[in-house]
Order: structure tokens, then C-alpha cells, then sequence
């Protein structure tokens, strides 16, 4: 058997600890261990941005991040973001744009978008645009996705005001 | 009040020939919709479910909707073909008209009153005079659902639908962007993860993966079963990236014999034109015409594409005693239990296929064939498993949109008008899908010991739409044509369907030279075309694209240092029987094609869901402009050499239009049309039109890549 590592981290707020093969990617843990669902695999090599997540606030490819490296970050994930009662505005402005077609890449989106708000409260299109750089969509709902971002951005800035 | 003289005449109601196929009342008081049309992420759902609130005057939330599942389901073939709308929910409306009928008939003897006073909103039956008020489940137990459906009832007049044609929002999508939503996130109790691991290439055998090979694997942490039959080879594990490491070791150790049995690839797809054909005539019309004074010959081509949904393929399977249950994102559930069937040498009705969603479908992709690996290895390895398919082995082993080679004679007379066609095309075939013919077409079928034998395959013939000589026929009125399709069915990379099918090709070729023969003839690319059309629809729907887009006839956009910009027009009606859609695009050349604005006007007849449409639109428009400025599969003579994301790119965020607008001309009395696919060719033949109108440059050729786009300046 491979060595196993306890490894402790936070995921959305909570502690937790994890014994398995420091190795073991991220978006397994996610999906299979802490049946953290909403966090999508794409393609495996960080080529598609499906499974993009939050570490300590900034953007990451959960399919290339192992285990080992998370000890002691915090992990946000699509079910830290809102839930279907306590909406984030993020993911209300997608709703109600209805920007998604089949809504696989969506998440990832979400989370790459939630990354650059903490980073800047009002953010260029320029900005937008290298957030969201990375992530492939197929169904071809880029426009709607980013009426949807630019939404939820103009929705923050005047909750600020 | 309208007859639907169509009820009868519905393919799906003669399949589910009863009432009760398709509904039933709950014990909770919901009525179950058995419905056979699967959300593939292109938003049918709730369209079916539109259509069934207003023919039984019941609330969506009054509704539950099993879809795709055998046990329950309708079976309505594949959800395919732009068909879902078109034929699939006038089947539902027929039947949930003469439901609803039942039921105030139903009512009217308890309430002891003549039907004409009974009302019903929102799933309760009153009578004006009467205190009692009934629901479907009150009548249940009186009305019989075990009745054949007719069309001896009336469907609701346009006018008094309140839920068909209001944007609602998506129910699934409430779940999607929160969680859990697709098949990839299922669970079965004591599942393990499992992986396939195929050959290199079509044509490989295996030749060893010997003793010492397999107990290596057997001894990495977490497998649990090796399963090798012929040259199929997967592997099951206790966690998921064991499996993956398990798979990816495999790949290293077993060693296959391979031939370069591939053609060479070629820009042209001229390899196809080299391939033993099956010639058939699509079309023919001779008529004495004036003799062109002016002619073209035009070659045309698309290459191989991928469906490359950004989810891979993926599936569930259990076996318990002698039944089998799948659980599949493909788009035939029914189809797909026959292959089982097949597969498995055992009886239809001891198999469950059970429809989950997946990741945008666009076609006949991995799903199907990711669900006959997962039947296969959960039987080897005595589990239920939860198999996902790589990347890689969705460009390797996933059936690819065909490419496709089109020659056009064409000649115009001194007044301008078209008076010879000859279309030729050639093409792998865009069908085949399992459970459709005779024989095992699966992937483990054809690769286990022993395999099944690679049957031949045709084509879709031309009454079912076609395949690839879809859309080959051109709507205009041209008195002189002939139309052949040359089918190769010798197989190169394995084909099936991809979004529209041959019509994305065709109608780049028919729109890509219709603007052509409008610059020899020195018309307006918009009045040439209307020059040869009568059919009003279609020509409303160009006139209207014409003031969406403030077109103005052969205007040259200004040119700006290091950019020229141009603008170029396409349309269709899909399949000829669907909708019309025109497509203006606007573009600005650089190095390379850059999309500025998009336009397009859809007449779609009846909409059910005007936001569901303009999302289809959108989304058949820029899949269309990624097939179209960036994608090929690549191969050299022995192998597929695209594997990921890095050799295949599609569309990025940088490379949309500033501006995508859609207009829907609503035909409210006319049948709705389908839009998935209706989008593809026209926007293809606009870009490329737009091209010659900014640099005067012709590319025929897909992709119009900056590489060819270079090449093609340099050679002007």
C-alpha cells in the first residue's frame, strides 16, 4: 500500500482531516470522500477549468492540486459559495440570466468569478475576461455567462453603495 | 377549436399506442409524466413539461416527469434531431388533450352536469352550481388510462395556452448550479470506479499484456478486478484514482501490434473522393433553361469534428441475479436496453436503462459505449460500478462528426439567374447508433472475445432526415439540378452523429456559393438569394435578418488600419422541414478572423419556450463558429493523434462577438420547429462570406484558421 498522510484543512468554513495518499487529488477528495458534488471533473490536466475551486481565496484546478498540499488552506467550494436557500449572488445572477445550457462548466466559472471578487470589488471587463480565460464552454453560453458575471458584479458594487 | 389531423399520423403515439404510457395519476396527486424526450443540457425538460401544465390545466409543480427510463418511460427513440418539439411534444400534447378530456368526462357524471360547465384550473374540476370540487386523484379510480389515444380530441387553441410560451426557468439547472445534478455525481452502494482502457488505435490488437503484466496491476493499491477479453481491457478499483493509476499502468505495460490503415489526412478531405462509394441521387430536376453565360465549379470541405462535451462520458451499472440495471446520459434508452440485450445474450425486460444527465450531448458520443463498459465490467467484476471515460479516450474512441467533400457546378444567365446546380457530395456516414441496425455496434462488442463481426453501415435515408446528404437540397428554386450523394462506407475514423450532420457542411457549400454566383451575377448576396426563393417564410426571415443587422446592399465597411471588416449572410431551413434561420455575421480580419457582431432571425413556428429557443440559437451559433475558425480532428495513417484540450481548441471567452442578437419571428398557429441544429450551417457560410467581403478573399476549406488564412493570402 501506498503511505497514507492525515492532512488537515478547511473546506467551506469546516475543519477537516483526511488519512489517504497524499498524492490523491483534490477533486476526488471533493467529489468521493466529502461527496462534495458540485465540483466538477473535466479533463484531468487543468486544461478546461471545470473544476476549479478556491485555495485560501484564489482560483485552483482541483483536478491538479494534491492532497498534501492543503494542509492547513482553506477550500471553498460551489456548495460554500450559496445553497439553493442562501444564494450567493454570484450564482442568482446565473439563474436568473438562465446562463448555462447543459451547466457542466458553470461551477467552475462561478468559483473563478467568486475568486476575482475577493480579489477586486469591481473588476474590469478586461479583468472578467482573463478570470474566465481559462474555462472552456461548449454549449456555446459565453455570451449569457458573462451578462451573468457582469450582473452579479453591478449586484455587489450596489449592495456596497 | 382545431383538429390535430397529425395525432394519428405521430410516430411516438403509434409506438406507445395507450394513454396510460404516457400518464398516470400518483398517490400523492401528481400526475406522472412518462416522458420519452431526455434533457441532453439543451433544455427540453421543461418544455414537456410546458406543454403537459397546459393541455391538463395542472401547475408545473402539479407535474412529476420520469424521463428515458425504461421501466416507466415512453418510448420515444433517440432525442435527436432537432425532433424533441417538432414530433415528440405534439405527441405529448395529443395525448394530455384527450387525458384531460377523460377527466372532465369523469367529472361532469359525479358532478351530475354536462361537461361544457365543468372548469378546470390548476388541477381541480368545479361546476358553477356544485360545492364539490375534484382533482385527478379523486377521479382516478373512474377513468381508465388503459384507452388508446386518438385525435378525436381537440388540442387547446394557441390562444389558450398561459404556460407554453413563457420563459420559465429551468428546474434543473436550480439544482446544477448548487450541486449534485449529473450522472457523474450517482453513487451506488458498494460500487467500485472503473476504467477501460482501449487500443491505441482502430485497427491494433493486442498481443501481450501477459502474466507478470496483469499481477503487477492486480498489485497496485486499491484494484479489485482486471478484465481482459480479446482487446478490451478494464480495469475496477476500490477508489477512483486508483482505477486511474491502475488504467494509466496498464496503458504503459500492454503491448499492441498496429497498422497504418488510415488515410493521409489532407486539408481538402480529397482522400474521400479516392474511397469506394455508394452513389445515390438525392434530388433531380431537369427543365430547358436559357444556357449560363456565366459558370463555376467549387469544391468544398469540413473535416472530422468532435463532440467534445466538457464532461466526460460516463456510467453506472449494477447487476443483481439476472437483472441489469444502467444508468446513461445517451440519447436513446430504449435503443440502447436492445443493444444490451444483444450484448448480453438475455431478455429486453430484464434490463433497466435509466436516463441521467450529462454534460452537453450534441450527438452520438462516448455515453453509449461508456454504458456497455460499465454493464461489461460490472458483470466481471461482481459490483455495481461507476465508470467515466478519459479525455483521451473521448477523442480516441468517441464516433466523430464525418468529414465531408462537396463539389458545386453552378451557371447563371444573363438575367442572373441560377440555371444549372450539380452538387455533389461525399461522406462517411452520420448514423450509427446502437440498438438502430442488426448485429452488435458497441465498442466492447466489436473488441472482446469473441468479437462481433464490423457490420457495414448506410446512411439515414433522406425521409428520415438524412444524413450526409442532409440539407444537400437547397430550398431555392433552382429548375435545373442534380444532386448526388457519394456515401464511402468503408470506415476511416469512426463516424456517427454530430449537431446537424451533413446539413452543416451542405449549407457552408450552398450559402458559400450562392454568394459566389451573386458576385458573378453582381447582386446583393440578400436579393440574389431572394431572386430564387418563393417560399414566404424564408423570405421573411432574410428580409428580416437584413433590417436587424441595417444590412445595405453590397456595402463595403470602412477599412481600419490593420483590419478590414466585412460582413457576410447565411440561411437554411433545417432538413427542409424545419425551422428557417438566417444568419448575418460581421467580422474584422486581422491575422485571423475575428467575430465582431452576430445577427440572426429564426422562424421556429409555435414556441413553447422563447428564452429555451434563444438559448439553442446562441449556443448553435458560437459551437457553429468554433467548428468553423478552429476545429479538425487530427490523425496520421496508423492513429488519432488529437488527445486533449491542447490539440483540439474551441472557443474561448476572447474570441466571442461583442454583440450575438436573436430575433424569433413567433408563428403561434403554425407546429413548433426544432432549433438545436438549425443554427450550425448557415453561421458557417457566413463567416466565410463575411471573409470574401472583407478581403476578397474565397476560403473553402474548414477551419478557417489564421494558418490557412495566411496560406490563402499568400496564394492570392
Amino acid at each position: 500500500m501506498t503511505d497514507q498522510a492525515l492532512v488537515q484543512f478547511t473546506i467551506n468554513g469546516q475543519a477537516v482531516e483526511v488519512e489517504l495518499d497524499p498524492q490523491t487529488k483534490l477533486v476526488y477528495v471533493l467529489r468521493n470522500d466529502l461527496k462534495l458534488k458540485g465540483t466538477r471533473f473535466g479533463c484531468g490536466t487543468g486544461n478546461c477549468g471545470s473544476c476549479t475551486v478556491l485555495v485560501d481565496d484564489q482560483p485552483a484546478q482541483s483536478c491538479d492540486i494534491p492532497l498534501w498540499s492543503l494542509s492547513g488552506k482553506h477550500v471553498t467550494t460551489i456548495e460554500g459559495l450559496g445553497s439553493i436557500e442562501t444564494p450567493h449572488p454570484i450564482q442568482d445572477a446565473f439563474i436568473d440570466e438562465q446562463a448555462a445550457q447543459c451547466g457542466y462548466c458553470i461551477n467552475g466559472m462561478m468559483m473563478s468569478l467568486a475568486g476575482l471578487l475577493k480579489k477586486t470589488d469591481n473588476p474590469s471587463d478586461a479583468e472578467l475576461m482573463a478570470a474566465l480565460d481559462r474555462h472552456l464552454c461548449r454549449c456555446g453560453t459565453h455570451m449569457r455567462i458573462l451578462n451573468a458575471a457582469r450582473r452579479a458584479i453591478a449586484t455587489l458594487k450596489e449592495a456596497r453603495a | 377549436m382545431k383538429v390535430n389531423q397529425s395525432a394519428l399520423n405521430n410516430p411516438d403515439i403509434v409506438q406507445n399506442p395507450n394513454l396510460s404510457d404516457w400518464i398516470s395519476i400518483e398517490n400523492d396527486g401528481k400526475i406522472l409524466l412518462r416522458a420519452g424526450k431526455v434533457e441532453l443540457g439543451q433544455g427540453i425538460g421543461i418544455a414537456q413539461l410546458q406543454i403537459a401544465a397546459d393541455e391538463l390545466d395542472v401547475s408545473i409543480d402539479g407535474i412529476r416527469m420520469i424521463a428515458g427510463n425504461t421501466d416507466i418511460s415512453v418510448d420515444q427513440g433517440y432525442t435527436s434531431g432537432s425532433n424533441s418539439v417538432q414530433v415528440g411534444a405534439m405527441a405529448l400534447r395529443q395525448v394530455c388533450a384527450q387525458v384531460r378530456h377523460l377527466f372532465l368526462t369523469a367529472a361532469s357524471h359525479i358532478l351530475n352536469t354536462s361537461i361544457e360547465r365543468i372548469s378546470l384550473k390548476n388541477g381541480i374540476f368545479s361546476a358553477p352550481d356544485r360545492d364539490k370540487k375534484l382533482s385527478y386523484l379523486d377521479l382516478a379510480s373512474t377513468v381508465d388510462l388503459e384507452t388508446p389515444a386518438t385525435n378525436v380530441v381537440t388540442v387547446k387553441n394557441p390562444t389558450d395556452r398561459t404556460v407554453s410560451g413563457k420563459s420559465i426557468k429551468r428546474p434543473d439547472l436550480q439544482k446544477k448550479l448548487f450541486g449534485a445534478g449529473f450522472i457523474h455525481d450517482l453513487e451506488i452502494e458498494g460500487m467500485l470506479h472503473a476504467r477501460v482502457i482501449r487500443p491505441p488505435s482502430y485497427a491494433a490488437s493486442l498481443i501481450n499484456f501477459d502474466g507478470a503484466a496483469l499481477a503487477a496491476i492486480q498489485a497496485m493499491p486499491g484494484v479489485h478486478t482486471v478484465f481482459v477479453s480479446g482487446k478490451f481491457i478494464g480495469v475496477c478499483a476500490i477508489r477512483e484514482e486508483q482505477a486511474i493509476a491502475a488504467a494509466k499502468t496498464i496503458k504503459q505495460l500492454a503491448i499492441w501490434s498496429e497498422s497504418d490503415n488510415l488515410p493521409i489526412e489532407h486539408a481538402e478531405q480529397s482522400w474521400l473522393r479516392t474511397m469506394p462509394s455508394q452513389d445515390s441521387v438525392v434530388d433531380s430536376s431537369s427543365q430547358p433553361l436559357d444556357h449560363a453565360i456565366q459558370s463555376i465549379e467549387v469544391n468544398y470541405s469540413k473535416p472530422f469534428i468532435a463532440h467534445a462535451s466538457i464532461g466526460p462520458s460516463c456510467a453506472l451499472a449494477q447487476w443483481s441475479a439476472e437483472h441489469l440495471t444502467v444508468w446513461t446520459h445517451g440519447q436513446g434508452s430504449f435503443p440502447m436496453r436492445r443493444e444490451l440485450a444483444n450484448l448480453f445474450d438475455m431478455p429486453a425486460q430484464n434490463i433497466t436503462v435509466i436516463h441521467a444527465d450529462g454534460a452537453g450531448c450534441y450527438g452520438h458520443n462516448g455515453a453509449d459505449d461508456a454504458a456497455f463498459d460499465a454493464a461489461t465490467l460490472a458483470k466481471a467484476c461482481g459490483y455495481p460500478v461507476r465508470l467515466q471515460w478519459s479525455r483521451e479516450d473521448e477523442f480516441g474512441w468517441s464516433p466523430h462528426g464525418s468529414a465531408m467533400s462537396i463539389q458545386i457546378n453552378a451557371g447563371i444567365d444573363r438575367l442572373g439567374k441560377i440555371v444549372n446546380w450539380n452538387f455533389q457530395v461525399w461522406s462517411h456516414t452520420h448514423v450509427q447508433r446502437p440498438g438502430m441496425a442488426p448485429g452488435l455496434r458497441c465498442l466492447v462488442g466489436i473488441h472482446r472475445d469473441p468479437p462481433a463481426p464490423v457490420l457495414p453501415w448506410t446512411d439515414f435515408a433522406l425521409s428520415a432526415g438524412g444524413g450526409g446528404q442532409r440539407n444537400a437540397v437547397p430550398l431555392y428554386d433552382l429548375p435545373n439540378r442534380q444532386i448526388d450523394y457519394h456515401l464511402i462506407s468503408e470506415s476511416t475514423l469512426r463516424s456517427s452523429a454530430l449537431r446537424a450532420l451533413g446539413a452543416y457542411a451542405n449549407v457552408f457549400a450552398i450559402e458559400s456559393c450562392m454568394d459566389e454566383l451573386a458576385g458573378l451575377a453582381q447582386v446583393d448576396p440578400i436579393a440574389f438569394r431572394l431572386n430564387h426563393l418563393t417560399d414566404s417564410r424564408a423570405r421573411q426571415v432574410l428580409q428580416k435578418v437584413a433590417e436587424q443587422s441595417d444590412w445595405t446592399p453590397n456595402k463595403k465597411t470602412s477599412s481600419q488600419p490593420g483590419a478590414t471588416k466585412g460582413r457576410g449572410v447565411g440561411f437554411a431551413r433545417y432538413k427542409n422541414n424545419g425551422a428557417y434561420c438566417a444568419v448575418v455575421v460581421e467580422i474584422e480580419v486581422t491575422d485571423r478572423i475575428i467575430l465582431d457582431k452576430i445577427w440572426v432571425t429564426v422562424d421556429a413556428g409555435e414556441v413553447i419556450h422563447p428564452d429555451g429557443l434563444i438559448n439553442q440559437i446562441e449556443g448553435g451559433v458560437l459551437q457553429a463558429a468554433s467548428w468553423t475558425l478552429k476545429e479538425a480532428l487530427h490523425w496520421d495513417t496508423t492513429r488519432i493523434t488529437t488527445q486533449g484540450w491542447d490539440d483540439y481548441p474551441i472557443l474561448r471567452f476572447d474570441e466571442t462577438p461583442a454583440v450575438l442578437s436573436v430575433q424569433c419571428i413567433e408563428q403561434n398557429d403554425s407546429p413548433p420547429l426544432g432549433v438545436g441544429e438549425c443554427a450550425a450551417g448557415p453561421t458557417a457560410a457566413a463567416i466565410a462570406n463575411a471573409l470574401h467581403n472583407a478581403i476578397g478573399i474565397r476560403m473553402r476549406d474548414l477551419p478557417l484558421t489564421p494558418e490557412r488564412l495566411a496560406e490563402a493570402v499568400m496564394q492570392a
